[in-house]
């Protein structure tokens, strides 16, 4: 129970790049992902911003290397695409005998294949090609082609706590290894932009027009995204035995619940600031060790204001260096917490802050100021990553230099 | 990794609701597509807000809380729940909201409640819980990574008491979509003859299960979950009986001390033949139960089927009615639970005498 755990591989692809390298280069140039919908078929096409990958699914099947498309949805697609970078970057291979294991999440799954057909479906008696997409209805079609891509056989799951779900996927993900379940396991999540997510947060009425504002006095709603992040997790004995890179270890990791609304969060924080202070306990830390947060900053009226509060209640005056990303990539939903958890551990590996984008005035109800210019050349030892979600789940988790 | 159940809440297609009630008299159906039968759900949840509830809602938090009263805990430290397809009502009245009115004059109620957590949620704002709170979404593995978690957080010693639960809503979209890829039976069979047409597919269902796992020992508890373990695909019958047979090692059991074995056997012809050929090679001497002829498939089945060793083990009986052949021994002290769906998620439980 007292192994360290730490990451050996990343891989991401989102709005703003197909890997590692051009997420970090975008982020360091202020790139946004987030335009008018352009692919996604809906009538909020060319209406509403969203951070879509910019590939079509058919250059999606090219990229994860699928010759036929025996039932593929552009969710499954991303997460092979993301996970498979993170397990050649960690310099695994496929049928090493180490004990492997998939962590993955998601809150749409198979929607977008759902969506499309659901219709012929339902109607008794009608086939045709649509079939093959059928078995893709669920969450846990995805894993299990992840998993089958890469040769993953040891232990599998799938997690939907909505927004914090991949946030719970590495934590999981740790304690596996921690309890010699696994030697190894790639944790991370996965969502796909899909005609029921749009409409469902659309009809909240939190979808921002233009591009979000994380903790701006003036936003007014977020951007969704899509995408994938996976990170690989290993003992830190095993990742030093081997030689491995070693990004930064998973020193601190809670997940709470907030228990006051199914959708909106409290605005005193009352889950948020338990998961980032049990996380902090764990890591052994204290509040002035951490260098910086990566906030969960949706840009909705009620997440800033709620991860503010819980913020300024547990660092007191002395708030970190904060930024959201989310103005880059758009909430990914269910990835967020993994692609999140990527940035972080190229936060800390490149001692680098990325700057909150579209921030002009800060918030009446406390004195919070993101950064909002890139900031290189600092010192990044230990990162906070909070992923917030319906249904109140709160999950936060630490990354630190080694 | 052990804990007792201490406490069990289980809403299906038979009258499990009532935890005095173990499986007396049995509903036989005469359709391929079984639904839960449900309690009187306003004793358990205020009219207000059960207007506002979808099925699986109801369901899952009045199994909760049946469980919650079962076993004298009022406030556990964890809540986790498994579903395959989370809240089917609701996900399929928000989509067809969506494509029968191409995508305009929404409303999010529907939307807010198709989420996965949506019963781990409520469960946690009723009870003001704000501990750990997961739910696990991948198929034949969702209940038992529930299970798994919530073993590991009573080993950390992060939680003490687990209210652990799966979940599954069954409906006719799901029952036509699905039929279309062959995981049902096409002749029409009467639910409780099962195992008697030799055909391919099998019947669906529904359900849901809660327990209360605690690491305490108490003389209220249920049985002892010994360990879990899940097994992803395997190639052959023969990677299944080995890792069946490291399992037991792991656990310090022989086969031979099996008392009782309950097999998930669905009636589905081409993936049945796992469960008898496990059985002739390890469980000869083992008495068989099988569950699936009273509750269907879905993906969390098997929460029935622990749902039902903890009962046998605490009650001292096994129902006729889930015998297979042979008459049980007259004390169950261990019990295996074997299950698999669609030869994809095989996953085994091991229940003892506390």
């Amino acid at each position: 129970m007292s192994r360290r755990v730490v990451i050996t591989g990343l891989g991401v692809i989102s709005a703003i790049g197909d890997n590692v390298r051009e997420n970090f280069s975008s982020l360091k140039a202020k790139r946004t992902g987030i335009e008018h919908i352009n692919i996604l078929q809906t009538i909020h096409k060319g209406i509403l911003p969203a951070g879509e990958v910019k590939h079509s699914d058919e250059e999606l099947l090219q990229l994860a290397g699928v010759s036929e498309n025996t039932g593929y949805t552009r969710l499954a697609l991303l997460g092979m695409i993301a996970a498979r970078e993170a397990f050649i970057s960690s310099g695994a291979k496929k049928g090493e005998r180490k004990r492997t294991g998939l962590v993955t999440a998601t809150t749409v799954g198979g929607m977008g294949g759902t969506e499309k057909y659901y219709l012929d479906y339902i109607e008794p008696g009608k086939t045709g090609d649509f079939v093959k997409y059928i078995n893709s209805y669920d969450c846990g079609d995805s894993a299990e082609k992840i998993a089958d891509s890469l040769g993953i056989k040891d232990f599998i799951t799938s997690i939907n706590t909505a927004c914090s779900s991949s946030a719970n996927a590495l934590m999981l993900g740790a304690r596996l290894i921690k309890h010699g379940r696994l030697d190894r396991v790639v944790a991370g999540g996965v969502d796909a932009l899909t005609k029921f997510t749009i409409n469902g947060f659309n009809s909240l009425m939190i979808l921002d027009k233009e591009n979000c504002k994380p903790f701006d006095k003036n936003r007014t709603g977020l951007n969704l995204g899509e995408g994938a992040g996976y990170v690989v997790l290993e003992s830190l004995e095993d990742a030093q035995k081997e030689g491995k890179t070693i990004y930064c270890e998973l020193t601190g990791y809670a997940n709470t619940c907030d228990a006051y609304h199914q959708t909106a969060s409290s605005p005193e924080g009352a889950g948020a600031y338990l998961s980032m202070s049990k996380a902090l306990v764990m890591s052994g830390l204290k509040v002035e060790d951490i260098d910086y947060i990566n906030v969960h900053g949706t840009a909705t009226q009620i997440n800033d204001l709620s991860e503010g509060n819980a913020m300024t209640k547990l660092f007191g005056g002395n708030v970190p260096k904060f930024s959201s990303t989310k103005a880059y990539t758009g909430h990914t939903l269910g990835a967020s917490g993994g692609i999140e958890a990527v940035f972080s551990a190229l936060s800390i590996q490149n001692n680098i802050i990325f700057p909150n984008l579209n921030f002009k005035e800060k918030m009446d109800e406390f004195n919070l100021v993101p950064v909002t210019e890139l900031e290189e050349n600092v010192r990044v030892r230990n990162v906070l990553s909070n992923s917030f979600g319906f249904g109140g789940n709160n999950s936060s988790l630490i990354f630190s230099a080694l | 990794m052990k804990a007792y159940i201490r406490g069990t809440g289980n809403i299906s297609p038979q009258r499990t609701f009532s935890n005095d009630d173990f499986l007396g008299n049995v509903v036989s159906y005469e359709t391929n597509m079984l639904f839960c039968i449900d309690p009187v759900y306003k004793d358990f949840i205020n009219p207000l807000q059960l207007r506002r509830m979808s099925r699986t809602l109801r369901m899952g938090v009045t199994a909760a809380k049946i469980c919650l009263l079962d076993s004298g805990i009022e406030m556990p430290d964890a809540v986790i729940t498994g579903t395959g397809f989370g809240c089917t009502e609701d996900t399929e009245k928000f989509l067809l909201s969506i494509l029968n009115n191409n995508e305009q004059h929404i409303t999010p109620t529907a939307f807010i409640q198709s989420t996965h957590n949506t019963i781990s949620g409520q469960v946690a704002i009723m009870l003001k819980c704000r501990e750990y709170n997961s739910t696990y979404v991948n198929r034949g593995f969702s209940f038992e990574s529930a299970l798994l978690d919530s073993l590991m957080l009573i080993e950390e010693k992060n939680a003490e008491n687990v209210l652990v639960g799966g979940f599954e809503e069954n409906s006719v979209n799901l029952q036509t979509t699905f039929g279309k890829v062959g995981i049902w039976k096409k002749e029409q069979i009467s639910s409780l003859k099962l195992l008697e047409n030799k055909t391919p597919g099998t019947i669906s269902g529904e359900g849901s299960a809660f327990f209360m796992l605690t690491g305490k020992k108490d003389e209220h508890n249920y049985a002892l979950l010994n360990d879990l373990s899940m097994l992803y695909k395997p190639k052959t019958d023969a990677e299944v009986e080995s890792h069946l047979n490291d399992f037991l090692r792991k656990n310090h059991i022989n086969p031979s001390e099996i008392d009782l074995v309950i097999y998930g056997l669905s009636g589905d012809e081409g993936t049945d033949g796992i469960y008898h050929t496990i059985r002739d090679s390890l469980f000869k001497n083992s008495a068989s139960a099988y569950f699936k002829h009273l509750c269907g498939e879905y993906y969390t089945a098997s929460a029935f089927a622990l749902w039902m060793a903890a009962n046998i083990i605490k009650k001292k009986v096994v129902p006729q009615s889930v015998v297979l052949d042979a008459k049980p021994a007259s004390e169950i002290k261990n019990i295996l639970v074997f299950n698999h769906n669609r030869d994809i998620n095989y996953s085994f439980m091991l229940v003892s005498q506390c």
